[in-house]
């Protein structure tokens, strides 16, 4: 094996205080949803966890409708200063349960406890305390003098940072004086819950928050209601088109945060063993299940041999295993199904004959999980680096110049963010010009903040979410 | 009155910086609201809007790597060469519109008077919409505005000058190229906008201006995948919804506008701006 050995050093499941029945939040109650009960698993055991009432279409009408009289009666005639400290105590509560939350999260999605620990929850709980303080100074936002709220807002999240999405939509929308329907992905729907309780312990007035459990069919039935003012959305690409079909020739406010194939570029003066980190950080955080991931890596040619060997080192250091053990480095995908497209679109790298290496790495027999691989003489019409695989899968191509490099980076539909790394400052502010993306880390990566506004370019999607930027979203401005 | 016989004007579309006839040979009369005759349009086909998207992307690199210094000279030069044409306007806004001499003289003002504000906005954007980030960790985050790209706007079909100037000029503005598809029955305006344009120091392709129907060139638009954003207002209110989806194809923004044209005589605001911007936000560690 490597060069260091590890005992486990696993977190105590304990600690995420698993119930076995977890119900849907209808105005400021738990309440026996009327759809067909699902039954989350942890993705690196394949052990159920709990089973999970859903809401069924006449719920979400109950839902909407309680979202609607909260607005009216209650939450968009609250002086924002009184808003703003039920924002407060949220975060301060998130911060509060953060061991908690972060055991569960990494439990029902497969993400490293290191991750969820350090990284999800913390940031969760940033987004409810920055945007807490706009809540009564939404006048100095740039919008005009007293810009509205649009009503109740209909928000659909994805599996892969199932607590932290809910913070970037639930939190600007509350802010800024909305009501809110939430619908956490099929797979991962408990943090959610367990926020719902914390709603519950803010003693958040009932029907402002409102969590629905349930599968794709729900989130559709939210997004056509029509007392729905506003739908938020962030997931695959495909699924943004058509909720953007439907909600077109509608009143409702659309704002969409899709897919990526974000390119990292590496030039041949950028500190490499400084890269290296950032390339793996870009592509195997989360296992890759990152909208904007670093999954097409551009090295300059005089170095990419180079590059591809110390990364071929650094990645086969990695761990990959139990998510609760605070070592681990790389957890569980997420659900069978994903692991399946990520096979398959590995499977086409290799049909297409890009040179496919992956990590001897131990891989655990039972759950889901999948080696970090690496894709060398990858080739743009491939679809390796093209469609966005949601895994722990790095494309790599080359370039000569800074012109090649970014017109290969730019040749996508997408344009959610990119990765620069080189020493020199002009050709920094150069290329982060150039680069069609929304997110620009210069030698960095996957860095979030609530200050700052994330969203994409093109086919990633529009609207922003952070920032003085993302309240637009929330604002009938 | 003179005998003399005038010299006749022949309309042509405006694509690439060029005055080209439709490719489809196709024109429609235009007349003035009580039936006359006042020239021969050309009828805009798909092959045109084709051609213009392909002069909007080709442009777009340019313009929105111009500084905004520059944008905003030649926004203002746009202005300059308005005013020198305010009694042709005036006039084409008469005959097309049906306004007495006063409204249309206070119209055409209003045209230019918006074309000059909205010049006035290229380098004053990034400081009022974009932001230094104060991220919680050892990284400078700045967010900066930028193009979204080449905007399909279906013109006011019946504000033929103002409400033309006032959706076209903030897609200038924020640095994005625009493929224009002017008012239908009262096209007259906008091809002497184009001329307008054209000498200018407006590279070639920044804008185009092509006169025809919205209902049939509006889907050509909409679902053209070098195409990123879309304004509908010139669209009929019940075929918006049609575009809306059509642009869904590749995930265009589309604006939100009223079923009733607006009083472009009211003041504008970064409302249009806004949409054709996309915020940029870029990361670098902090160290020594």
């Amino acid at each position: 094996m490597g060069i260091f050995e590890y005992a486990p050093a696993p977190e105590s499941r304990a600690i995420a205080n698993l119930k076995d029945h977890y119900r849907p939040f209808i105005n400021g109650e738990f309440v026996d949803g009327s759809g067909e009960p699902l039954k989350t698993i942890n993705p690196a055991t394949e052990e159920v966890l709990a089973e999970v009432g859903t809401a069924s279409v006449s719920d979400v009408d109950t839902a909407v409708k309680a979202a609607r009289k909260a607005y009216n009666t209650v939450w968009s005639k609250m002086p924002g200063s009184e808003r703003a400290k039920y924002l407060f105590r949220i975060a301060r509560l998130i911060q509060e349960r953060s061991r908690e939350l972060a055991v569960l999260e990494s439990l029902d999605n497969g993400k490293p406890i290191k991750e969820s620990r350090d990284s999800d929850v913390p940031t969760a709980a940033a987004h409810f305390f920055y945007h807490a303080g706009w809540a009564d100074k939404l006048d100095y936002a740039g919008y005009g003098p007293n810009p509205r709220p649009l009503g109740v807002a209909g928000q659909i999240i994805p599996w892969n940072f199932p607590l932290l999405m809910l913070a970037w939509k639930i939190a600007p929308a509350l802010a800024t004086g909305n009501t809110v329907v939430l619908k956490p992905a099929e797979t991962t729907p408990l943090t959610a819950l367990v926020f719902a309780e914390i709603c519950q312990q803010a003693e958040l007035p009932p029907g402002v928050v409102n969590i629905l459990p349930g599968a794709g069919d729900i989130g559709a039935s939210l997004v056509e209601h029509s007392d729905v003012d506003k739908i938020a959305f962030t997931g695959s690409t495909d699924v943004g088109k058509l909720i953007q079909r439907q909600v077109a020739g509608t009143a409702k406010k659309l704002t969409l945060e899709l897919g990526g194939k974000a390119a990292n570029v590496v030039f041949d003066d950028a500190p490499l063993d400084q890269a290296i980190e950032g390339i793996v950080n870009g592509i195997f955080f989360n296992q890759g299940h990152v909208c904007c991931a670093g999954s097409r890596l551009l090295v300059q040619e005089s170095v990419a041999a180079e590059v591809l060997e110390k990364l071929q080192y650094r990645v086969s250091t990695l761990r990959i295993g139990d998510p609760l053990d605070k070592n681990t480095d790389i957890g569980a995908i997420n659900s069978a199904e994903q692991l399946a497209k990520i096979q398959g679109l590995v499977e086409s790298g290799d049909a297409e004959g890009a040179e496919r290496w992956t990590s001897p790495c131990p891989v655990p027999d039972r759950g889901f999980f999948f080696a970090p691989t690496v894709f060398a003489n990858v080739q743009q019409s491939m679809r390796i680096a093209r469609e966005e695989i949601f895994g722990p899968v790095l494309s790599v191509l080359t370039f000569r110049t800074p012109e090649e490099a970014v017109a290969k980076a730019n040749n996508t539909p997408y344009g959610l963010s990119a990765g620069i790394w080189t020493e020199k400052g002009s050709r920094i502010l150069w290329m982060a010009n150039q680069l069609r993306a929304g997110v620009v880390w210069a030698n960095t990566f996957n860095r979030f903040d609530p200050a700052a506004p994330f969203g994409g370019y093109q086919e990633s999607g529009f609207g922003r979410e952070g920032g003085r930027t993302g309240l637009e979203a929330y604002l009938n401005v | 009155m003179s005998d003399r016989i005038s010299v006749a004007k022949t309309y042509k579309l405006y694509i690439g910086g060029k005055f080209p006839r439709s490719e489809s040979g196709r024109v429609y009369p235009v007349t003035d609201p009580k039936g006359k005759f006042l020239a021969n349009a050309a009828h805009a086909s798909r092959k045109d809007v084709r051609d213009a998207v392909v002069a909007a992307r080709k442009a777009f690199g340019g313009w929105s790597g111009a500084t905004a210094y520059n944008r905003g000279q030649v926004l203002y030069r746009v202005a300059e060469m308005l005013e020198g044409r305010r009694d042709q306007f005036i006039a084409e806004v008469i005959s097309s519109e049906g306004l007495s001499p006063k409204k249309a003289e206070s119209t055409v003002d209003a045209a230019i008077d918006r074309w000059v504000w909205y010049a006035g906005w290229t380098d004053k954007i990034a400081s009022v919409l974009g932001a230094a980030n104060p991220v919680a960790g050892p990284y400078f985050s700045f967010t900066v505005p930028e193009p979204t790209g080449v905007v399909g706007v279906l013109a006011p079909q019946q504000s033929s000058l103002l409400g033309l100037v006032s959706v076209l000029a903030p897609v200038l503005a924020t640095g994005s190229t625009a493929v224009v598809v002017s008012s239908a029955e009262r096209p007259l305006p906008a091809i002497t906008l184009s001329e307008v344009l054209a000498t200018s120091d407006l590279p070639g392709g920044v804008a185009n201006i092509l006169t025809g129907r919205a209902a049939e060139l509006g889907t050509w638009l909409a679902t053209h995948g070098d195409v990123n954003a879309l304004d509908p207002t010139g669209a009929a209110p019940a075929d918006r919804p049609g575009l809306a989806r059509d642009a869904a194809g590749t995930v265009k923004r589309v604006l939100t506008v009223p079923d009733a044209e607006p009083d472009w005589t009211a003041a504008p605001d970064l409302t249009r701006i806004r949409r054709y911007l996309e915020a940029k936000t870029v990361w670098h560690p902090l160290g020594i």
